[in-house]
Order: C-alpha cells, then structure tokens, then sequence
C-alpha cells in the first residue's frame, strides 16, 4: 500500500548517513519547519477560496470565478496585493507591541502543528501529553488577540480584544471538558493511543449518545474559539468595524487572516482525531472484508477528507446562523453548554466504569 | 418546570438551526438555484416591470402617437422632459399643434414612470435598455422623436 511514512524514512537514514546526529536532526528541524510554514501558506490560499465559494453557493451567487480556472488563482491574486501593500503602523500605537501581534498569533497556531498526526506514523512530535499540549497553547492566541487590540490604541481594537479574552474563557472549558470525554474513555493523553484505540470504530460511534453530545459542543467550542462567526465578537464586523485588527494593513493583516484559517483547520484536525478517529480508516466491528477494502485508501486522504469535511461544517455554521450578541453568547457557554458538558463527563465516566461502549 | 422548559429550549433553539442549516445545505447542493447572471457574457434577463429609461414607440411607416399634450412634462417630477411643439400647416389652411422636439433628459431621470402613466395616448414607454454611461454628458440628451416622424392618423 502506498504510504507516507517511507518518504520521511528515506529522508532520516540518508540525512543520518551524511552528517553526524545532530546536525542530521537539525536539518530535520529545519525542514519541517520550511514545511509547516509553506503548508500554512497553501492551506491559508486553499482555505479562503472554499470559504468564498461555500458561501457564494450558499447565498445563491456564484463566488469567484475570474481569475484561473473557475476562480482558483483568486485568492493568489489578493495575497499578492496584500503582500504590496503598505503595513502602517498607526501614530499613537504601541510599535513593539503592535507589530509583535500577528506573529504571536501566527506562531502560536504554528505550534499547534506539532502533535498532530497526519497520516500513519507521521507526526512531528508525538508526546504522551499530546491533548494537553493542545488544549494549552491553543488559548497562547488570544494573547497575541489582546496585544493586537491594546497595542493599537484604537477603542473598537480593545472592545474587540476584550471580547476575544471574554470569549476564549469562557468556551476553554467547555472544549476542555468534550476532550476530558474521550481522554476518559481512551484513558491516555497521547493523540497515537487515542488514534489506535478507534481501531475497531471511531469513537462517536463507539462511545454512543454521549460522544455526540461532546463532539457537538466541542464544534461550538472550536467555533467559538476560532471566533468565527456566529461568535465573531472579537471581529464584529456590524459592531466594531474589525475588531482587534481594525488598525492592521497590508502583510500584518494578511498574518491574522491567515492565523484564523489555520486555526479552523488545526480545531477540525484535533476534532476528527479525537471523535472521528484522525488518520484511521472507516471500519465497522469484524466485517473483515469491508474493512480490507477501507484500509486500501490511504491514510492520509482519511485524514484530510475528515478534517475538510468539519472545516465546510464550520463554514455551514458561518453562513447560516445569525450573529450572537456579547451577552447571549456567555449565556450559551455559561447555562447552557457547561451544565450540559459536565453531565456529560458524568455519563461518559459511568460508561468508560461499566464498559458499556464497545 | 424550569428543567422542561429549559430542555424545550434547547430543543426548540436546535430544531431551528437545523431547519435554517437544511435550507444552505439545499442551495449549496442545488446550483439551479443561483440567481447570478454573469453579465457581460451573458446577456441578462430582466422582470418585465425593469424601467431602464424612456422611449417613443414608432411603427414601421415612422409614425408616433404624441400629440404634444405636455402631460408627461407636467408629471415628471424633476424637469427631464421638454416637449418643443411647432405648428403644422395642414392641407387645407388650418394650423395645427404638433411636436418638433420631444427632448428628454436621461441624466436627470428617476425612472418613476409616471410620465407613461399620465400619457393619454401611450406614446411612450419604458425601456430595459441599461448601458447609458457615455463619455460627454451632453449624449445624455435625447430627443426621443425620430427625424421625419409625424403624428399617427386618428390617434386624436
């Protein structure tokens, strides 16, 4: 079966083979990192492209459809512009601060990168505290939020900032308690165990009502947090002209833009690792045959194929629900989806104890 | 009581939301649906109520039905049409009132169509022409008669 992982092997031995250990392992650094960085770059072009064609299609319109083969080069095209574009740093501002944002938030959705598995035995760094990790450095971003909004010395900057932190509060728990859900039922923080424990069956099949229950909050949790709308309080376009990147012009701009994007992708990845089983591939309980006939696609298609799936349900959510007021949604995280997660955790606690699932 | 209406809310609140997501989902996947018309490429289709601007109806012998009467110029609501009226000398020595000049001032028309509302003989109608941007604004001036035209028989 084809497979990725022969491709990183060839790249280790023959980089072992040429130079000592270390610098071997710092030329993989290196190269990994050139990856993520242009794997961002791609993601971010392919990414705004399907946002505007969801949407058009959605809105009964047509979308980009000039520039390239039905639109693709559209999105090329206006990160060119972006990148020739002027980067003002406005007067009053905090210069440090205000030019540090971008890349806090850029950086910290960067780091996210590390312990996601990609395709089978492909992942960057596979720590035994993987959803930790995760559940960490994801909320490092709203600081990069807050520096952007005070720094640029703007009132709707700050209202917006203020709002992201509010927000990114509040719905951390909930998001923290979905995950409890299948770290209690894997007993591991380890995204690999959490992946080969879905061997026979992905976990929102095999962990019944209650996985549903959290995945479900945790696709509003990760919408809340990547403060997409119906939750762009951070952006507010009606309210706050942009929210905390109101003052930010040209490749700065493009940064934040950009940082959004790989966020929605890095949520949908943790999100289909966790409930739809990352890189594993469909698989009902002892149908051998089926099974087989599954393993062949390869493993990495799996993955992206779940991930693009919850990015266009995320997109579905942006076009389709109305906005949230400030107040309406902390009463959505604080009556509605925290009770409702806890009971959950209890039911999944009860279950994981009785073995109820399969 | 407050559990079940707590639990109706949440179940009212979902039910809409999948109701609105059905209908995205129904026009993302049913491409028919879409209402853009690309339009240099392809000419568009208007509603037939579309106003693009004022014409005079002539028939193939160059022949109108504006009598001259002024009505649309006394409806019109912001001056845009002049109406020049001459004297016809008919065959047998009498002088008749007919129009020389039907001008008409597209640059500073609304298309409210009331001029065509107040028009006893319906000489004029409205058009769906739309491409009117010229490079001298004295092109917006029209005169809406064809040269040579004259009054249809029996229309008074």
């Amino acid at each position: 079966m084809w497979s990725i992982e022969g491709i990183t092997n060839i790249v280790h031995v023959w980089l072992n083979q040429q130079f000592n250990p270390t610098i071997a392992l710092l030329l993989e650094f290196s190269i990994v990192g050139f990856l993520v960085i242009n794997f961002f770059a791609v993601l971010g072009l392919v990414l705004v492209f399907m946002e505007r064609k969801v949407s058009a299609y959605m809105q009964v319109r047509l979308g980009p459809n000039r520039v390239g083969y039905k639109g693709m080069l559209q999105t090329a095209a206006d990160t060119l512009k972006l990148l020739l574009k002027e980067g003002l740093t406005p007067n009053g501002a905090d210069k440090f601060l205000f030019n540090l944002a971008p890349y806090v938030v850029m950086i910290s959705a960067m780091l996210l990168m590390a312990p996601i598995a990609f395709a089978k035995n492909w992942q960057m760094w596979d720590m035994n505290i993987g959803v930790l990790y995760v559940a960490s450095i994801s909320s490092v971003s709203v600081i990069g939020i807050l520096m952007a909004g005070w720094a640029s010395n703007n009132k709707y900057s700050l209202l917006g900032a203020m709002r992201s932190g509010a927000q990114i509060v509040s719905y951390e728990l909930s998001a923290g308690l979905s995950i409890i859900a299948i770290v209690i039922l894997t007993g591991s923080l380890q995204l690999s165990t959490i992946i080969e424990s879905q061997q026979n069956g992905w976990w929102i099949f095999k962990g019944h009502i209650p996985a549903i229950i959290a995945f479900v909050i945790f696709l509003i949790a990760a919408t809340a947090e990547t403060n997409r709308a119906p939750f762009d309080m951070a952006e507010a376009e009606s309210e706050l002209t942009a929210g905390f990147h109101t003052e930010y012009s040209g490749m700065k701009f493009a940064l934040f833009f950009l940082a959004e994007y790989a966020n929605i992708f890095i949520v949908c990845a943790i999100a289909s690792t966790l409930f739809l089983g990352g890189w594993m591939p469909f698989h009902i309980g002892n149908w051998e045959a089926f099974n087989h006939i599954m393993d062949y696609i390869p493993s990495i298609i799996w993955f992206f194929g779940k991930v693009f799936f919850l990015i266009f349900v995320i997109m579905w959510f942006r076009w389709t629900f109305p906005r949230l007021r400030i107040d309406q949604l902390l009463n959505l995280e604080w009556k509605y989806l925290l009770p409702i997660g806890m009971i959950n955790v209890l039911f999944v606690t009860l279950m994981a104890i009785m073995g109820w699932h399969f | 009581m407050f559990l079940t209406n707590y639990i109706k809310t949440i179940y009212s609140s979902v039910k809409s939301l999948l109701i609105g997501m059905n209908r995205t989902g129904y026009y993302f996947t049913h491409h028919k649906e879409i209402i853009t018309q690309n339009y240099p490429d392809v000419t568009p289709v208007f509603p037939e109520r579309f106003r693009g601007e004022v014409v005079m109806t002539h028939d193939e012998k160059n022949e109108h039905r504006c009598t001259g009467c002024s009505a649309c110029e006394i409806a019109c609501p912001n001056g845009t049409i002049k109406i020049v009226t001459k004297f016809d000398v008919s065959p047998d020595g009498k002088k008749k009132k007919a129009i020389d000049k039907f001008v008409y001032h597209l640059e500073l028309c609304t298309m409210c169509n009331l001029c065509v509302v107040a028009c006893p003989t319906d000489a004029i109608k409205m058009d769906q022409t739309f491409e009117h941007s010229v490079f001298n604004r004295a092109d917006l001036t029209k005169v809406l008669n064809k040269p040579g035209s004259k009054l249809m028989e029996g229309v008074e």
